[in-house]
C-alpha cells in the first residue's frame, strides 16, 4: 500500500507532465527542422551519408567492410558528414532508422548496406522522399520498374573467389574444398561458382561442398556447418555469411585451411589462413561522395543508377597469402589477378554445365563480368556438390 | 588432417557431437529454469541471462586470459540478473511474464551495449577434455572432444533430481511452488525461497551462456543465442518439470541443430529449412503424443504463474 502512495499523481499533475512533454517534443522537432534548413542553404558544401548495417560493425565481415569504407570517406573528405547505425533488422526498424536520418539528421544520400532492407523498405521510402538518393548493396535494382532516386551498386568479388579457389586447389590434399552460404541467392552462387571454375582451372578433379545454413548470422548453425565438412574429408573452407569468423575458427581449430571473405582474417587462423576475398568500399563510397560534392545526382541520370565494378575498378583486394600457400599457387594467382586487371580475364566463358548436366552457358558465349544475365544466376556448376532448392 | 571421408557414418556423429556441444546451453538453462518454476515463478528473461552470461564470460576471459574466471563471471552476471527478477517478480500484483520479457529487452540490450568492444577480438577458451584418444579418426576425436561445461551440467541433473525429491531444502522449494499456503503455515519465507531459487537458476544461465561464448561455437556476437534461451524454457514444460527430462531435452535439441548442415555434406541437399526446424516438429509432436484431455500437465507446480 505504501508503494501506491509514493507512486500515486494527481490528474494535474499527469496532465501538466503530459503537456510538457509534447511540448518540448515540438519544440525540439522546430529546432532540428530550423537548423538543418540553415544548414542546407549551399547543399553541396556539405554532404550528409547515412550508412545502416544490419549487424554490429566489427563482425570481422560484411558490416565491418563497409563500416571501414564509411570511415575511409569521413577521413578524405572533410565536407562529408555520415551518420551511422548498427545492427538494424531487415524489417520496418529499418524504414524508422532511414526516416531519422532523413529528418533528423539531414542525410541526404542513404547507403542501406543490406540485401533484405530493399523491398520494400528502401522502395518504400524512396517514394516518400523524392530528393534522397538511395544506394542499395545488391543486385535487386530493375531499371523502370523502381523508383529513379535508388541505384544499386555490387563489386565483382567473384573475381577475388575465383582466384581464392586457383590457391585453395593447389593447396587442399583431398580435393574437396568446401563453401558455407547463407542462402542460395544470385550473389552466393555466383561466389560459389567463380570459386569452384577457379580451382577447377587448376585442378579438373576438384569438387565444391556448398551448404546452405539458411540465415546471414548463424553462429551455431555455421560451426556444425565446418565440424560436418571437416568430418567428411573437406581440407579447405570459405564461406558467404555475414561473419565468416565462426568459421574460420572452427576451420582452424580442426586443422584445416580456410579462405576468408569480406574482411581480413588472417589474425583468426593464423596457420590455416590461404587468402581472401576482401572489399574495398572505400575507393567506392570516395567516388559517390564526390559525384554528389560535384551537384551530380540519380533523378538526372548524372550518376549511373548501378554502379558495378572488379579489380580494376577498386572494388576489392586480396588478404596477404598465408603461410601454407605454395610458390606455384602463389604464380598462378597472380597470373589471374594481372589478367583480371586488364580486363582480359573472363570467368564464364562456354561451355559450362551446371551440376545437373545442362548448359547455362553456351559454347559460343562469354559472359563478362558487366553482364546482367550474371546477376540472375541460378545454378551451380558443375564441381559443386549442393543444390539451389531450399 | 581428415584424408578419409565418413560419409553417412558422419550424419549420426555429427548429431551426437551436437547433442554434447549444441547441448550444452539448453541443458543449463533449462535447468536453472526448472529450479526457478518449481518454486513457482516462471522467469522468461533467461534469454537475457543467457546472453549476458555469454558476453562477460567472453570479456573477462579476454581481458584476464583465463576463461574459468570468464565461466564465474558469467555466473555473477547471472546472479545480478536473478536478483533483479527475483525482487521486482514478487512485488505485488506484478506478473513475472511481463518482468520476464521486460528483462529480456533489458539483458540483450546490456550485454549488446557491454559486448560491443569484444565482438572482434580472440578470447581464450575453455581446454576440453579429449575422450576421442583412442581413435584413430581425426573426426571422431574431433567429436569427443568435451566440454568440462557440459559434464558439469550432466552431473547437475541428478543431483537437482535427488535434490527435489530427497532433501528438507527441496521440499522447502516443491512446497513454495506447489502451495505457498501450506508453506506459508509451515513457517517458511515464500519470499526468501523464489528469490534464491530465482537467483540460483540464472546463475545456471549464466553458465550456459559461458558455454555458448567460450565453448561452442566459442565467440561473442549479437547473434551467438538467437533464441535458444527461450527455448530452454519452453524446454522444461516439454521436460514436465522433470530435472533428468531436462537433459534429455537438451541432448535431444542440441543435436537437432546439427541436422540440417550435416544432411546436406552428405549430398541431401533439399529441404534444410525443414530440417532446420526438425526440433520444433518433434516438440509439437511429443507434446501432442502425450498431452491428455483428462489431467493438466503432469508434474506442474500448482502455484505456477498466479499471483501468491
Amino acid at each position: 500500500m505504501s508503494n501506491r502512495k509514493l507512486l500515486h499523481l494527481s490528474r494535474r499533475q499527469v496532465i501538466r507532465g503530459l503537456l510538457a512533454t509534447t511540448a518540448f517534443g515540438i519544440t525540439a522537432r522546430f529546432g532540428t527542422g530550423c537548423s538543418s534548413a540553415e544548414g542546407g542553404g549551399g547543399a553541396t558544401d556539405q554532404v550528409t551519408m547515412g550508412f545502416i548495417y544490419v549487424g554490429p560493425k566489427d563482425d570481422y565481415g560484411y558490416n565491418q567492410a563497409h563500416a571501414e569504407g564509411a570511415a575511409g570517406v569521413v577521413e578524405s573528405f572533410d565536407w562529408v558528414k555520415i551518420v551511422e547505425e548498427a545492427s538494424v533488422p531487415e524489417t520496418t526498424a529499418v524504414e524508422e532508422s532511414m526516416r531519422s536520418m532523413i529528418d533528423i539528421d539531414g542525410a541526404t544520400v542513404l547507403f542501406p548496406t543490406s540485401f533484405g532492407y530493399f523491398d520494400p523498405h528502401i522502395l518504400k521510402l524512396a517514394e516518400e522522399y523524392p530528393d534522397v538518393q538511395f544506394f542499395h548493396c545488391g543486385g535487386l535494382y530493375q531499371e523502370g520498374t523502381h523508383p529513379v532516386n535508388v541505384a544499386s551498386y555490387f563489386g565483382y568479388i567473384d573475381e577475388a573467389q575465383y582466384i581464392a579457389g586457383i590457391v585453395a586447389a593447389h593447396t587442399s590434399k583431398t580435393g574437396k574444398l568446401g563453401f558455407i552460404g547463407a542462402k542460395p541467392i544470385p550473389q552466393v552462387l555466383r561466389n560459389i561458382n567463380s570459386f569452384t571454375l577457379g580451382a577447377r582451372s587448376v585442378k579438373p578433379e576438384v569438387t565444391t561442398q556448398a551448404i546452405f545454413t539458411g540465415d546471414w548470422a548463424l553462429p551455431v548453425k555455421e560451426a556444425e556447418a565446418a565440424n560436418s565438412m571437416a568430418d567428411q574429408g573437406i581440407d579447405v573452407l570459405t564461406c558467404h555469411v555475414d561473419s565468416p569468423k565462426v568459421v574460420m575458427e572452427t576451420a582452424e581449430k580442426r586443422g584445416i585451411f580456410s579462405s576468408g571473405y569480406h574482411a581480413d582474417q588472417t589474425a583468426l587462423a593464423p596457420k590455416g589462413y590461404l587468402t581472401g576475398a576482401e572489399w574495398d568500399w572505400t575507393s567506392v563510397y570516395s567516388k559517390i561522395a564526390e559525384d554528389i560534392h560535384a551537384g551530380k545526382n540519380l533523378m538526372d541520370g548524372s550518376i549511373p543508377h548501378i554502379l558495378r565494378g572488379g579489380l580494376a575498378e577498386g572494388f576489392w583486394k586480396l588478404s596477404e597469402y598465408g603461410p601454407a600457400v605454395s610458390e606455384q599457387a602463389k604464380q598462378d594467382a597472380e597470373a589471374a589477378k594481372a589478367a583480371f586487371m586488364d580486363g582480359s580475364m573472363v570467368i564464364y566463358n562456354g561451355e559450362i554445365k551446371d551440376n545437373t548436366g545442362a548448359v547455362v552457358v553456351e559454347a559460343s558465349q562469354s559472359l563478362k563480368q558487366q553482364d546482367p544475365v550474371l546477376e540472375q544466376m541460378n545454378y551451380l556448376v558443375e564441381g559443386v556438390i549442393g543444390s539451389v532448392a531450399s | 588432417m581428415a584424408t578419409e571421408a565418413l560419409g553417412w557414418w558422419g550424419v549420426p556423429l555429427a548429431i551426437a557431437a551436437g547433442m554434447m556441444r549444441g547441448g550444452t546451453p539448453f541443458l543449463f538453462v533449462s535447468l536453472g529454469e526448472c529450479l526457478t518454476e518449481k518454486s513457482g515463478k516462471i522467469n522468461l528473461g533467461l534469454e537475457g541471462t543467457l546472453l549476458m552470461g555469454a558476453m562477460s564470460a567472453y570479456a573477462i576471459s579476454y581481458l584476464t586470459g583465463s576463461p574459468w574466471l570468464g565461466v564465474i563471471a558469467a555466473g555473477l552476471a547471472g546472479v545480478i540478473f536473478g536478483l533483479i527478477h527475483g525482487w521486482l517478480s514478487q512485488q505485488p500484483r506484478v506478473n513475472d511474464v511481463a518482468v520476464g520479457i521486460a528483462m529480456i529487452i533489458f539483458g540483450s540490450g546490456i550485454a549488446f551495449f557491454l559486448g560491443k568492444p569484444f565482438i572482434q577480438p580472440s578470447a581464450p577458451q575453455l581446454a576440453t577434455i579429449n575422450l576421442g584418444a583412442w581413435s584413430s579418426l581425426p573426426p571422431v576425436q574431433s567429436a569427443l572432444q568435451i566440454s568440462p561445461l557440459f559434464l558439469l551440467g550432466v552431473a547437475i541433473a541428478p543431483l537437482m533430481h535427488w535434490f527435489f525429491q530427497s532433501t528438507r531444502w527441496g521440499l522447502f522449494i516443491r512446497a513454495v511452488g506447489d502451495s505457498p499456503e501450506a508453506a506459508r503455515a509451515m513457517g517458511v519465507s515464500i519470499f526468501k525461497v523464489r528469490m534464491l531459487s530465482v537467483v540460483a537458476g540464472s546463475f545456471l544461465a549464466g553458465i550456459g551462456g559461458a558455454s555458448l561464448s567460450l565453448y561452442y561455437p566459442g565467440l561473442w556476437s549479437e547473434r551467438v543465442s538467437s533464441g535458444q534461451g527461450l527455448m530452454a524454457v519452453a524446454l522444461v514444460i516439454f521436460a514436465h518439470w522433470n530435472p533428468i527430462q531436462c537433459l534429455w531435452a537438451s541432448l535431444l535439441f542440441g543435436g537437432a541443430q546439427a541436422l540440417g548442415p550435416a544432411l546436406q555434406s552428405v549430398g541431401i541437399e533439399q529441404g534444410y529449412y525443414l530440417f532446420n526446424a526438425a526440433p520444433y516438429v518433434l516438440t509439437l509432436l511429443i507434446m501432442i503424443i502425450t498431452c491428455s484431455p483428462k489431467r493438466t500437465l503432469s508434474g506442474a507446480p500448482g502455484a505456477l504463474g498466479t499471483d501468491t
